[in-house]
């Protein structure tokens, strides 16, 4: 009996505390806003926050899809949000009442993945990049080259990308193509260049989440990463550099957007034109250290943060970079093409 | 009232828990993404590929539960001979680190055998070549004999301890030499916990998940990696279900050729 | 100490250092100053300080704490009944439902996970607490079946003919009787749900929401931003409050019924 009456008391810890106040739902990557940002927003505005958050876009689009929850406010990246657009799946905004969505950099309120602005607000944003351990590397890196070239490269030496459009992509700007071909011939070239980059040793492993701590402690020499990561990486060891290739790459935005069937489409909007306050994006910026998209924290940089070109890359970089553009349709020829250069 | 009502409640509870999940398995493995018959995604899956990376998964499963039966077989029998058998506390504390989260141990073992890890510090430190582990087959290998071995012991222990000891006395009495002894009487009474420890280590060993990445550095994709794939990143539900069929029907099979060699059913038992 | 004892003790304490090496690694990395593994940042404690005020890792620990013990007691009140159900069953189907139950504890985690997720979306169940819940109790109920059997095999069951003879319900009959003889097995089968639920992450990550995260799902989210030391702080104190219950029980030495 005493058992039954544990279990009881424990449920009873599960029942949320009466909901009276207004709120919202808000689906985010995981560690992916300053907490304090969230408690400020509930006590100036008095709307709850409930927070559920996710670790890939494709289990975010998949819990989504699936109706695990109703979200008010959604976190996607660019190909994600073209997508989810092309499906009706977001509710259009309405700018008029977010009058901070205004400090946005000019290149990011029509983005092409977003192509009227209407849909999607962004909220961080960067590039896809080199980093290398000035210690290991004798060479300045600049060149997909540094990467395939495995006179340039040496062996053992890389880490790749556990993610097929990052990894096919660079291999594709390598080649000079855009990431975003549908060409087969193109696509061949781009795989044999992985194969290849594999069969010469150069691959040391392919990861994502666990590379950041291997570069700090200098596993490698090189590793294929987004530049928030490489951020975080830099701060903790000062011998690492973090370069985005002549030849171009990839550029990557998550942006707010607030899904078709929320019912709750003014508060979600409240919620983001919140986070595009300038001293609440400064907020976030310090706590996600990723590069943000508000023009007006930019301009209030100090002047190592603005000289950082990780944190904040110049237009000249940004132009030779590119969006993702959905490849749904496509995923199966992408999934056999990645089975074949890991398998 | 008979007594078997009392499985009433399990019965109606493994129908809707067990059954019916497993038909939805078979029902997105034999359809298309409209929710047509097809066999395409099993057709997809006979590809050297794939089949490839179940080769893979199937031989390291084997040696991984091979050095387990090797390591785990003396460690059960020693922690239930007459030196151990009181001392119950050195038993728990082979499970004891199953209750550390998985992933937590896994990583910890990364940050030991890395290029620029722990063990190799310490030999460098004591003036010794550094030893290449991590991103090797031998890694994965190693995580998951770690992972796995307590599942050998466990049930091996189980049987051991309900051996009778007058059994062996007969056998030392009349004269057999220990060696004797133990091929002749211990080994046999042992068996379906053996058999038990094999299914508990094979099955999980086959579809084990971010070893192969942690300790592999993703140099190889294991059966596991390549099902996961499918749901979370490929996003093909059909397929992936195609492939959790194929892994079903490779434990069915297992499992009546485990019971051939354990026809009176004590394997499961003895867990 | 014979040699005997000498060379079998020195096998265990060497499986034992293989076993607990990444769980000393695991507690010196709570203890370092800097936040990532890669780099030591000298000795503190301050990440045991930031758990206390870490409140998503604290509902996680929640969480799976509730979902453990909840699943573990549904789980070995149904099992054992079953068990003891399935006993007194013909030879048949008592077989065909052991070997029905032996699936889901062979299954790989991954199947187990899908199969239940696609029946939840199927049925439009939202997923979230009530559904990891039914996961971990699906999961954990087949090893109290198996480790209750046994010990039912081993048991006079004529002892509760006796007792329904003498007028007791079957109820009581089974409560009085039965599971007295048949305690060790559950006891194995409560441990083992309860450590089964307490690691589980391919299932909980599938089959749960995305605002109820159990401790493995906050682990693996937290990965990819580098594994924040205070849960390195928590796994240790987690450890050393099993590792004193173990020393406490053990003095006691009613550990019988634990193996």
């Amino acid at each position: 009996m005493k058992k039954v009456a544990l279990v009881l008391v424990l449920l009873l810890c599960l029942v949320p505390t009466a909901a009276l106040a207004e709120y919202i739902t808000v689906f985010n990557w995981y560690d992916y806003i300053d907490e304090d940002v969230i408690y400020q927003f509930e006590e100036e505005t008095g709307i709850e926050v409930k927070y559920a958050n996710f670790t890939t876009n494709e289990e975010m689009y998949a819990k989504l899809s699936a109706g695990a929850g109703d979200y008010d406010v959604i976190f996607p990246s660019d190909y994600i949000i073209e997508r989810m657009i092309k499906e009706n799946g977001l509710a259009k905004l309405n700018l008029d009442n977010m009058p901070n969505v205004a400090n946005l950099q000019e290149w990011l309120k029509k983005p092409d993945y977003d192509p009227t602005g209407e849909y999607s607000v962004a909220y961080m944003w960067g590039t896809v990049g080199i980093l290398y351990n000035t210690d290991l590397v004798d060479h300045e890196v600049t060149s997909w080259q540094d990467i395939f070239d495995v006179e340039r490269a040496g062996t053992k030496s890389v880490f790749m990308l556990d993610s097929i459009r990052d990894s096919l992509g660079v291999a594709l700007k390598a080649l000079g193509y855009s990431m975003n071909t549908r060409d087969e011939a193109q696509l061949e070239e781009a795989k044999q260049l992985l194969i290849k980059q594999r069969q010469d040793g150069i691959v040391k492993g392919y990861l994502v989440d666990e590379t950041k701590d291997k570069m700090i402690s200098g596993e490698a020499p090189m590793a294929l990463m987004w530049s928030g990561d490489a951020l975080y990486s830099m701060m903790e060891a000062e011998e690492l550099a973090y370069v985005v290739p002549e030849e171009g790459s990839n550029v990557w935005v998550d942006a707010m957007c607030i899904p078709a069937n929320s019912q709750k489409q003014e508060l979600a909007e409240q919620f983001i034109d919140f986070l595009c306050r300038p001293d609440i994006a400064r907020k976030n910026m310090e706590y996600i250290y990723y590069s943000t998209p508000i023009q007006a924290v930019v301009d209030e940089m100090d002047e190592e943060e603005r000289s950082n070109l990780t944190l904040n890359p110049t237009q000249d970089i940004i132009d030779r970079c590119e969006f993702f553009h959905d490849i749904s349709d496509d995923m199966e020829m992408y999934d056999r093409i990645w089975m074949e250069v890991r398998g | 009232m008979k007594r078997s009502v009392f499985a009433g409640p399990y019965v109606v509870w493994m129908v809707l828990s067990t059954i019916a999940p497993l038909l939805f398995v078979v029902y997105f493995a034999l359809t298309s993404a409209s929710g047509a018959f097809t066999l395409n995604n099993l057709v997809k899956f006979v590809d050297p590929i794939y089949l490839g990376v179940l080769w893979r998964s199937l031989y390291l499963a084997f040696y991984c539960t091979v050095i387990c039966l090797v390591i785990g077989y003396p460690a059960a029998y020693f922690l239930a001979s007459k030196d151990f058998s009181k001392n119950q506390a050195l038993f728990v504390l082979i499970l004891l680190p199953m209750w550390m989260n998985f992933l937590l141990r896994t990583y910890a073992m990364m940050s030991m055998i890395e290029d620029t890890g722990m063990i190799n510090n310490l030999l460098k430190w004591m003036g010794l070549e550094p030893l290449e582990m991590i991103g090797t087959e031998g890694a994965v290998l190693m995580g998951m004999v770690y992972n796995f071995v307590p599942f050998m012991i466990l049930p091996i222990h189980t049987s051991l301890k309900k051996m009778d000891n007058r059994i062996i006395e007969a056998a030392e009495d009349l004269g057999a030499p220990p060696a004797q002894v133990f091929y002749r009487v211990v080994m046999p009474l042992s068996l379906p916990g053996v058999i038990s420890g094999i299914t508990m280590v094979f099955m999980p060993a086959v579809t084990t998940f971010a070893i192969s990445r942690l300790l592999g550095s993703g140099n190889f994709f294991l059966f596991g990696d390549i099902i996961e794939r499918q749901f979370l990143e490929a996003n093909d539900w059909n397929f992936g279900s195609a492939l959790s069929l194929v892994m079903m029907a490779l434990i069915l099979i297992s499992m009546s050729l485990l019971n051939k060699a354990d026809p009176k059913q004590e394997g499961s038992g003895a867990y | 100490m014979s040699p005997r004892k000498f060379f079998r003790g020195t096998y265990l304490g060497l499986l034992l250092a293989f076993l607990y090496s990444p769980i000393v690694v695991m507690i010196a990395l709570s203890f370092n100053g800097s936040r990532s593994r890669a780099k030591w940042g000298g000795f503190s404690f301050k990440w045991y300080a930031e758990l206390v005020g870490d409140r998503q890792i604290l509902s996680a620990l929640q969480l799976t704490l509730i979902i453990a013990v909840v699943a573990t007691v549904v789980a070995t009140v149904l099992g054992t009944l079953a068990a003891i159900g399935i006993h007194a069953m013909k030879k048949r189907p008592a077989a065909l439902i052991m070997n029905i139950s032996y699936l889901p504890m062979t299954t790989p985690d991954i199947v187990t996970g899908v199969s239940l997720m696609l029946m939840f979306v199927f049925i439009k169940l939202p997923l979230g607490f009530w559904t990891m819940l039914i996961a971990h109790i699906a999961f954990d109920t087949p090893y109290v079946l198996y480790s209750v059997m046994p010990k039912l095999k081993q048991m006079n069951v004529n002892l509760y003919e006796a007792a329904l003879d003498l007028g007791c319900t079957p109820l009581k009959a089974v409560w009085k009787v039965i599971v007295p003889q048949i305690m060790p097995g559950v006891v194995t089968g409560a441990l083992l749900s309860f450590t089964m639920s307490l690691d589980d992450f391919v299932i909980s990550y599938f089959t749960g929401g995305s605002t109820d995260k159990n401790l493995s799902m906050v682990i693996y989210s937290a990965a990819r931003r580098g594994i924040e030391p205070s849960i390195y702080a928590l796994s240790t104190i987690m450890f050393l409050v099993v590792l004193a219950l173990l020393i406490v029980i053990n003095k006691r030495s009613s550990l019988e019924n634990v193996a």
